[in-house]
């Protein structure tokens, strides 16, 4: 159709929006040309930081790896025990306590002796016996207890080598000193390159490092009793801290009214997210081990501690996720007739879980790495055993990694990276897990 | 009433105000020149109007088109759509008066080949009647004044009155004398067309009442003419 | 002109679903809704039209209770259902919103499948005796909703898989699973293309035989085809209520004209 209005009086044109030009003028060229500079250098900035936060990481991994690999393999030399009655217990002694008693070191050490006959002064015998670990005797010994008939035969076995040997033959022993002031003396050093020549001194895959727990020999030392001190501790807080943060959160973002009050409870709820974790374990200190009279260094407490801190995290996340729901699936539930019970368990709580679930893992991370606030309540001891309940004596992994750091022995150095790998693997796992639950429960609506 | 927020929406309805009081102005002269054709015995000027119907007819097709594509875009509501609406059944109303306009042309030049009888006298005084109605009715148009549509509606009465009694004069003139049956018989024609433009004058009075208070005029209008009841029935061609 | 169309509402068989007297609206301090006295004809459609933030919607919102969930609004005034005041305390919120069902302006599907998005309503009244009689339901709802053709064959597929037109059919057909007497449509066609606004049009047409339906749109052309009865809100007050031929041909106030002519302001 034509235009109707075409034979009538043409209403005022505004003049300006005619005039062609004034984006194509010199002075116009150059602004464009500075504005698309600006954008090139900012982009230039922004790869750059992210270079160096990428360089900055491979940096702190590539060390961590590297220092820390060796410590899964581990020095162990074969040898021939001959298990003598007379030097353990009578053959058909079942009892535990007298078998253990039994003078093993003789047997490794007439072991070695087999090896290298020409071996006599005592101080060469000692140094040949500190070729062998401490820890073998009672390694043995707990092989014969747990079988007894192994009394009176013998037994081809690969034991540890002592911690200092294991750097030596993992060359993290500087040998150009004077052999005065080395750990490793030049007889040492030809037993074994003797041992190694016949194949009976070799690296092996360190077992004891998944399995065990604290020591005080580095080559005995397990991250078994951190990992499960961990479990726990995260146990506790899991149980803790998941419904009553979700339970809050429900209840401050679905229920509560608007008033001063709330809003004072929403503001000191993001305080104490950003309390430092230290505070939470003076906190323990003072009112679960000293008004309540809990254990000291029980995952338990941990637990009730980290949970304490991650609380806020988890309220926060929660919140956020309940928040994101769409209102009009809040609407569409009630203006069904649904009571406001049950729109936020049909509708809003499933939407919400991944996010919650999502927030709650990265809360659950960042306690597993979480250490100042346990060494206040005392879970920074030296615990030789693998926990067996959340109130027995545990360390956790972080702690367990804070302690060998500390530790003056060069074998130590090796395990606490290795510890921080185990660590990082698990932390890795678990962001890993937050990521799959958001993708496979993107916004459905 | 306040301006449209669409301001060429405004600038249509004026555009088809125009239209539609252009129209009527010329139905107006047209009616106007046709008598002016008798009364001089202007067979040429009569031809004239004959031919001059045409343009009315091509205003009525502009009026509709523009009507119905100010419908079709503008969905109107309310005032404008009484006042659209309206403006189609006006020009089609005027259009007619137009035709009416044009016949009585026709049977000018018809008359204007007999002889001049006497009752041609009342013709124009007739016509200046309807004239005056059609006038008022655009300028009630123009101001939407349904008072005076009103005014108009009820002013027919009149017209029809002069017709009934001119019906008779001829009656009687013709009865007396037979050689005047032609000239009377185009002249009872061309009455009964002048009382039909009154006629077509009052709709759109009503039309005009419609537009502006929504609704039709509730009683019936009075009406002066009786010939429905003489001996003679009304020819249907021209109705 | 004076004749109405089938359209009309016969003035001798009406009988009236809902009534408010001088309802008002406040949100904390801020009036809202001044007064509102209307009746809402049964088995008719009810369009309530006028400029944003004139308080059509908060006065839709009042007839079902849908604005206790806001917080500082109150109402007061009387509102009537069949001559039970919806806001006694004695009345069940819960069991009022069965009554008064609604569908909202953007289609608000559940993110679950479409059975049980037409499921729920009767699951949570406890409207069906067993699986086949909720299956019945969800399949009646879907039929009067005009989805059953469309959907019959794929009802565990999601429910916000479905086109927005699809989805809005979706949500009349869970509102009408619970049985209700009375829709409430918040501007149920603003986000839809002109096919799926007819489709809905069409339904509600359908509807009116045997639910009471209130609508709130701005478009006046909608109100004009789907209504019986309109009103006029312009700032929260309720300026005229008419049969629709009347508001849409010869609205008595000036307010009322100068807005469905476009000449507002």
């Amino acid at each position: 159709m034509t235009d109707i209005l075409a034979d009538t009086v043409p209403r005022q044109q505004p003049a300006a929006a005619l005039t062609p030009g004034i984006h194509m003028t010199d002075a116009a060229n150059k602004r464009l040309k500075a504005r698309y500079a600006a954008e090139r250098r900012f982009k230039l900035i922004g790869l750059a930081a992210i270079l160096f936060s990428l360089a900055a990481l491979v940096i702190l991994l590539t060390t961590i790896a590297s220092n820390g690999f060796t410590a899964f393999q581990q020095t162990h030399i074969r040898l021939d025990l001959q298990l003598s009655a007379e030097q353990i217990a009578p053959v058909g002694t079942t009892d535990v306590r007298q078998i253990m008693q039994g003078n093993y070191g003789a047997v490794i050490l007439a072991a070695l002796q087999k090896k290298f006959p020409e071996v006599q002064s005592r101080g060469e015998r000692r140094r040949l016996q500190a070729l062998v670990s401490a820890g073998a005797e009672s390694q043995v010994g707990r092989m014969v207890a747990a079988d007894p008939s192994l009394i009176g035969q013998s037994l081809s076995i690969w034991l540890p080598t002592s911690s200092d040997i294991d750097m030596f033959v993992k060359k993290q022993v500087d040998t150009t000193v004077p052999e005065e002031q080395r750990r490793v003396n030049d007889a040492q050093v030809r037993w074994i390159d003797s041992l190694k020549a016949s194949g009976d001194l070799e690296l092996r895959f360190n077992t004891r490092f998944f399995t065990g727990a604290d020591s005080r020999e580095p080559e005995l030392v397990g991250i078994w009793g951190g990992v499960v001190g961990s479990f726990y501790t995260l146990l506790v807080t899991l149980l803790v801290a998941f419904p009553l943060g979700i339970m809050a959160a429900i209840y401050l973002e679905e229920f509560a009214p608007k008033n001063r009050w709330t809003e004072t409870i929403e503001v000191n709820i993001n305080n104490l997210a950003a309390v430092p974790s230290i505070v939470y374990g003076l906190l323990g200190l003072a009112v679960f081990i000293g008004f309540f009279g809990m254990p000291r260094s029980a995952p338990f407490v941990g637990g009730l501690v980290l949970a304490l801190m991650s609380l806020p995290v988890i309220i926060i996340a929660s919140r956020a996720a309940l928040r994101a729901v769409p209102p009009s699936i809040r609407q569409a539930a009630l203006g069904l007739g649904a009571s406001p019970l049950q729109v936020v368990l049909h509708h809003v709580l499933p939407l919400a879980m991944p996010g919650i679930l999502t927030g709650t893992i990265i809360a659950m991370a960042h306690a597993l790495g979480e250490t100042a606030p346990l060494l206040m309540i005392g879970m920074v001891a030296f615990i030789v055993d693998i926990p067996a309940t959340p109130v027995d004596a545990a360390t956790v992994l972080p702690v367990q990694i804070f302690m060998w750091a500390d530790s003056s022995e060069r074998g130590f150095v090796e395990k606490t990276s290795a510890a921080i790998i185990v660590l990082l693997v698990f932390l890795l796992l678990m962001n890993l897990a937050a990521i799959l639950l958001r993708k496979k429960f993107e916004r459905r609506w | 009433m306040p301006q449209h927020i669409v301001q060429r929406y405004d600038d249509e309805l004026k555009k088809l105000s125009t239209l539609i009081v252009q129209m009527g102005g010329l139905a107006e002269s047209q009616l106007a020149a046709a008598v002016d054709a008798i009364v001089k015995r202007d067979s040429k000027l009569a031809e004239e109007v004959v031919q001059g119907d045409a343009k009315i007819d091509a205003l009525r097709n502009q009026v509709d088109d523009f009507a119905i594509e100010m419908l079709a875009r503008r969905q109107p509501m309310a005032a404008d759509l009484r006042v659209i609406v309206a403006a189609l059944r006006i020009s089609s109303e005027i259009e007619r008066i137009g035709d009416y306009a044009k016949n009585v042309g026709k049977r000018a030049v018809a008359l204007n080949q007999a002889p001049l009888v006497r009752p041609v006298h009342a013709i124009p005084r007739m016509a200046a009647l309807v004239q005056a109605l059609i006038k008022d009715t655009l300028d009630a148009y123009i101001t939407d004044d349904a008072a005076k549509a009103d005014a108009v509606w009820a002013r027919d009465e009149e017209v029809d009155d002069l017709y009934t009694s001119l019906f008779r004069e001829l009656l009687t003139y013709m009865m007396e004398d037979p050689r005047s049956i032609t000239p009377c018989t185009h002249l009872l024609f061309i009455a009964k067309n002048i009382e039909r433009i009154g006629d077509h004058a009052t709709n759109i009075a009503e039309l005009i009442h419609y537009t502006v208070l929504g609704e039709m005029p509730k009683e019936d209008r009075p009406k002066g003419d009786d010939t429905a009841y003489a001996v003679v029935n009304v020819p249907g061609g021209q109705r | 002109m004076q004749n109405g169309t089938h359209n009309d509402l016969r003035q001798s068989e009406i009988e009236i679903k809902m009534v408010t007297r001088k309802v008002g609206v406040f949100y904390g301090e801020k009036q809202a809704l001044y007064d509102v006295d209307l009746d809402i004809p049964a088995r008719a459609v009810t369009a309530l039209i006028g400029p944003s933030g004139c308080g059509k919607s908060t006065f839709l919102r009042c007839l079902n209770r849908m604005n206790d969930t806001i917080r500082d609004c109150r109402v007061v005034g009387d509102i009537t259902l069949d001559k039970l005041d919806v806001y006694d305390s004695k009345v069940d919120v819960v069991q009022l919103r069965a009554r008064v069902g609604m569908v909202f302006q953007k289609a608000n599907p559940f993110p679950k499948s479409i059975y049980e998005n037409v499921a729920y309503g009767p699951r949570i009244h406890g409207l069906a005796e067993n699986t086949e009689h909720l299956d019945h339901i969800v399949e009646t709802s879907l039929k009067q909703a005009g989805l059953w053709k469309e959907v019959g064959n794929r009802l565990q597929e999601s429910g916000t898989g479905l086109s927005g037109g699809q989805q809005q059919r979706l949500c009349i057909a869970r509102a009408i699973a619970v049985a209700p007497e009375v829709i409430l449509m918040d501007e149920p066609c603003s986000a839809l293309d002109p096919i799926a606004t007819a489709h809905i049009e069409e339904l509600m047409d359908e509807l009116r035989e045997q639910y009471t339906i209130v609508i709130v749109t701005h478009s006046m052309q909608q109100a004009a085809r789907v209504s019986q009865k309109t009103a006029f809100f312009h700032l929260g007050n309720l300026v005229e209520t008419d049969d629709t031929r009347v508001i849409f041909t010869n609205p008595k106030d000036e307010r009322t004209q100068g807005y469905i002519t476009g000449r507002f302001g």
